[in-house]
């Protein structure tokens, strides 16, 4: 019998010097303020969201070591939490990240039909990002907005009722921002 | 049947916002709680209330209140469960966004009655923008004496926080819940010990669901004894319904717990019927993880009786003919559903959520996958229904938690209903390797002898 | 003290005690298998699900049964609890059921495995499995690490115990290596090209109850069942210094640390002594150890078994324990 074969992910440390602005440093000061005293490990997965947004839109290495550092955590329990959850990219992303979501009551108001649509409009297969690493374009499980189906996320936006001629749309007025998102980080609005 | 507590007031103009929640009575159960009551008669109005645990399981939150071990020496904590990930549901998410201060209200009534100065609200990490919204909700609360350091001038003082979830529907599970909140990976705990007892950082502590905390103030101003004769017997109260799948109408409705299941799929008020002028297949009423029934047993049950949305008539029957009402999402399938399709899909959910701990869930949820997915893209075997239904037995009650059975159920009660449809693909390849294939009901009379 | 029934047998055990510690006590064939659970290292238990058993009264004040199977390894005894372990249909029939999900992401590969013949995985298949497989889907396979200088991970062997994890947190003082990712999706690893290298960091290899964590040393070299096994000693100034040492002729095979009849070290040792000295001259024996001979150890001891062989339930005692 053929097996799947499973590379042991082993990722390389680069060196390469991160660190969050100081206004950045004050707002993790206040995260981790929110928990009682000795309890800083509790602002782990709120620490990585910042980092992710902040620090190259994915968590590589150098910056799990830093919030590691930052909490005083091993890097290991960085590693093992950052690798268990879905919202937690290790590797690097487009501008934009869509999040088509593919679970039941999606996909029988079609959802899969859109994620189709945009991996052939963007000429990419789930789970890879454009040649200008504008669009990374993923099938992620339900997104908590059922009776709006369907639905796709792009970063902190929900976009619902989803048809083909509306997400093309969309894909376009994205395209015609390029690089600059709208606003500020959502860590910084929302948190 | 159709009296409202949660959203009685959604339509006035800007209640998400402090001031005009406030001036619609918001918080007045906070004033009557804090100032007129102790934590003892709060917990007994709750538990007069009969009101149960909305997030899914159903236990009655009185009891679980009581539970928390009021002599230890460490601090209690309240933790809200805002990690709503069950596929088909999506009322917390309508509940936080337009009425965050209902759920505010409650947590401080709840906080106060449990004896927790510290309260945390995990919210998954999809709902981004939610997370805003409840942290300028609780900074309006503190600036208006809500919350903060002697709270309405009384020694009461509490603190709520926003935590962030990061995409894990096993956080939903409450233990899992607390173990991500303390920065872990989120798998659940063996219990023994229960959270009562040893829950976040080893402390006594009672993690609610969202629409259950929202319903806290209202029943402290209306009193339990009153609360408890809204709905139906056991099942008191209002739930809200998100309806979502192949209808007119798909959205959150708050329903008097006993309403027909007809009506609410029918009536122009609730869901308009099936979208299309199509017939109805089938409903999953609680969530993907309870079991779907065919329309014939959601619309009456066995014996003939119309089928209520209430705890105990939606479980009548069992798991032969009954469901259960979980967290009241509905997904509604008309007739053009592939059952085989949408199980297949289902059981790629929890295959991909399973947290991975435990052996029957880890191995079981992929491989129930893997057989369904050769039964959908015509590659089934005769035996492999038998292996299903035996494989989801074996996860069923396996686990370490409820993730397990919510992964084995809809495997079972699909077969169980829909056999011959899941019998077709077997015996029909050529047909069901087009993706697009659909119900076979057009080719065959699905519904199975129970 | 309170009083517990266990396959009909009555043991007292202070309260706090699991189920499976006061099987223990008792002993013999009712003691439930243990894949996960390890009573030297805290927080052990409950994963693998192997330990099921089935509470038939849960206590004097409360006497009905419990609604599902509980892991016998954290689920603590109360006062007039009776247990059935091998008395139970339904654990026998759930213990099989394990069996075939462990194995179903399992190479099979025992004919090149080193851990063959002290295999937990090996003796509860032997014990409790179907002698045939339902799975016919792809199986998972990851390629083979040098996860420390001596130690070798064979991820796909692995059944997630997570011992090796929290021997780790537990007796090293810096932790590099964990379980990473979700689901079967998880594996064991340190994520960055990173090596474990600690004094204590060889006692995950014996703590692992299937060949995924193996001595690089020793790989290869003998099946187990061929060595003599000694209790040996020297003067070590990081460990006890008390080992077992596997033994062909007057050559030292391997070093490991001295088990119990649970298969659970007694003490855990230094790299030092498991890895580096191989030289007879470095111990001093004490004499022979006795192994727990359980199946596939037994090299042409086989006990040829009866297939379902379930103790009715409750009908008299339980064979003679050993």
């Amino acid at each position: 019998m053929s097996g799947f074969k499973v590379n042991h992910k082993q990722y390389e440390k680069e060196d390469r010097k991160v660190e969050f602005s100081s206004g950045t440093i004050q707002k993790v000061r206040q995260i981790i303020s929110r928990y009682p005293e000795g309890r800083s490990a509790s602002a782990l997965i709120p620490v990585l969201h910042i980092a992710q947004e902040e620090l190259g839109g994915y968590l590589s290495v150098d910056v799990m070591d830093y919030v590691a550092g930052l909490l005083g955590l091993l890097p290991v329990e960085v590693y093992e939490v950052a690798t268990f959850y879905s919202q937690f990219y290790l590797e690097k992303t487009g501008t934009y990240v869509i999040e088509v979501c593919r679970t039941g009551p999606c996909s029988i108001c079609g959802g899969e039909k859109i994620s189709e649509f945009i991996g052939e409009k963007l000429n990419i297969a789930v789970g890879e990002t454009t040649e200008d690493g504008l669009f990374t374009l993923k099938e992620v499980e339900c997104l908590g907005a059922c009776g709006y189906a369907p639905v796709m996320q792009i970063n902190t936006e929900f976009y619902e009722c989803l048809t083909t001629e509306t997400a093309g749309g969309i894909i376009d007025m994205l395209r015609k921002k390029g690089e600059k998102k709208e606003g500020s980080r959502w860590t910084d609005k929302f948190f | 049947m159709d009296r409202q507590i949660l959203l009685k007031n959604i339509s006035v103009p800007g209640i998400s916002s402090f001031g005009p929640y406030k001036s619609s009575g918001g918080y007045d159960s906070v004033i009557k709680a804090l100032k007129e009551m102790t934590p003892e008669e709060i917990i007994s109005e709750i538990k007069k209330s009969g009101i149960r645990g909305r997030g899914g399981a159903g236990f009655p939150m009185g009891l679980k209140w009581s539970f928390i071990d009021k002599k230890s020496t460490s601090p209690k904590y309240l933790v809200c469960n805002a990690d709503e990930s069950e596929p088909g549901t999506f009322k917390d998410r309508y509940l936080m966004e337009h009425l965050p201060h209902l759920l505010l209200e409650g947590m401080i009534i709840a906080s106060y009655a449990l004896g927790a100065e510290t309260s945390y609200i995990y919210v998954r990490g999809e709902y981004k923008y939610i997370i805003g919204i409840l942290n300028r909700a609780i900074t309006e609360a503190y600036s208006n004496g809500f919350l903060g350091k002697n709270i309405l001038g009384t020694n009461y003082s509490l603190d709520i926080h926003v935590h962030p979830g990061a995409g894990a529907y096993i956080c939903g599970e409450e233990t899992a819940l607390l173990e991500s909140l303390e920065g872990k990976r989120g798998n659940p705990r063996i219990k023994p010990p229960f959270p009562a007892l040893k829950g976040l950082y080893g402390s006594p502590t009672v993690v609610n669901n969202v629409e259950t905390l929202a319903c806290v103030g209202p029943i402290i101003i209306m009193g339990g004894e009153a609360y408890s004769t809204i709905g139906l017997g056991r099942s008191s109260g209002t739930k809200l319904i998100s309806a979502c799948g192949n209808i007119n109408r798909p959205g959150v409705y708050e329903i008097e717990l006993g309403l027909s299941v007809e009506d609410f799929i029918y009536s122009e008020k609730y869901c308009g019927g099936i979208s299309n002028n199509k017939k109805l297949k089938a409903v999953i009423p609680g969530g993907s993880s309870v079991p779907v029934l065919p329309s014939d047993l959601i619309l009456k049950t066995a014996d003939g009786k119309p089928r209520l949305i209430t705890y105990e008539s939606l479980a009548e029957g069992g798991f032969e003919t009954g469901t259960m009402l979980g967290s009241g999402g509905f997904i509604v399938y008309d007739e053009d559903a592939c059952m085989v399709r949408n199980t297949w899909n289902l059981t790629r959910f929890y295959h991909h959520e399973s947290c991975g701990q435990c052996s029957p869930c880890r191995e079981g949820t992929g491989w129930m996958e893997r057989v369904l997915h050769r039964i959908e893209t015509g590659e089934g075997r005769w035996h492999d229904l038998d292996l299903l239904v035996s494989i989801a037995s074996k996860i069923e009650g396996n686990t370490i938690c409820p993730l397990g059975d919510a992964a084995a159920w809809p495997v079972a009660s699909a077969i169980r209903h829909f056999r011959k449809e899941f019998e077709f693909h077997i015996a029909n390849p050529e047909i069901v390797k087009d993706k697009n294939h659909g119900a076979i009901e057009k080719y065959i009379n699905v519904r199975s002898a129970v | 003290m309170i009083a517990v029934t266990i396959d009909n047998i009555q043991v007292e055990v202070e309260e706090g005690t699991t189920i499976l510690q006061a099987a223990r006590k008792i002993g013999g064939k009712i003691v439930p298998p243990a894949m996960c659970y390890y009573s030297k290292l805290k927080g052990t238990g409950g994963k693998c699900r192997s330990c099921l058993v089935k509470i038939a009264r849960t206590s004097n004040t409360d006497p009905r049964p419990a609604a599902k199977l509980v892991a016998s390894c954290s689920t603590p005894v109360q006062d007039g609890m009776v247990v059935q372990n091998i008395t139970s249909p339904e654990v026998i029939e759930t213990r099989k059921a394990i069996v075939e999900f462990l194995l179903i992401n399992h190479p099979l590969d025992c004919p090149v495995c080193d851990q063959a013949g002290e295999c937990d995985l090996q003796d509860f298949t032997y014990e409790h499995g179907l002698d045939t497989t339902r799975y016919e889907e792809d199986r998972r396979e990851f390629n083979q690490i040098d996860i420390g200088e001596k130690i070798k991970l064979h991820m796909t062997r692995c059944i997630l115990c997570y011992r090796c994890v929290y021997t780790a947190d537990q007796i090293t003082d810096k932790r590099v290596h964990a379980v990473l990712f979700r689901g079967d999706a998880s594996e064991i690893g340190t994520y960055i090209k990173n090596v474990v290298d600690n004094d204590f960091s060889g006692n995950v290899i014996d703590v692992c109850p299937v060949g995924a964590l193996t001595d690089r040393t020793f790989r290869f070299k003998s099946r187990v069942w061929f060595l003599n096994t000694v209790n040996a000693h020297r003067d070590c100034d990081k460990c006890s210094g008390k080992v077992t040492a596997w033994m062909f002729g007057n050559e030292i095979y391997r070093i490991t640390g001295r088990k119990d009849q649970f298969g659970e070290v007694e003490e855990f040792i230094c790299n030092e002594c498991r890895f580096e000295k191989k030289d007879k001259s470095d111990w001093i024996i004490e004499g022979p150890r006795k192994i727990e001979r359980k199946s596939v150890i037994s090299q042409n001891h086989y006990e040829i078994k009866a297939k379902q062989s379930v103790i009715k339930p409750l009908e008299g005692k339980v064979e003679p324990l050993t």
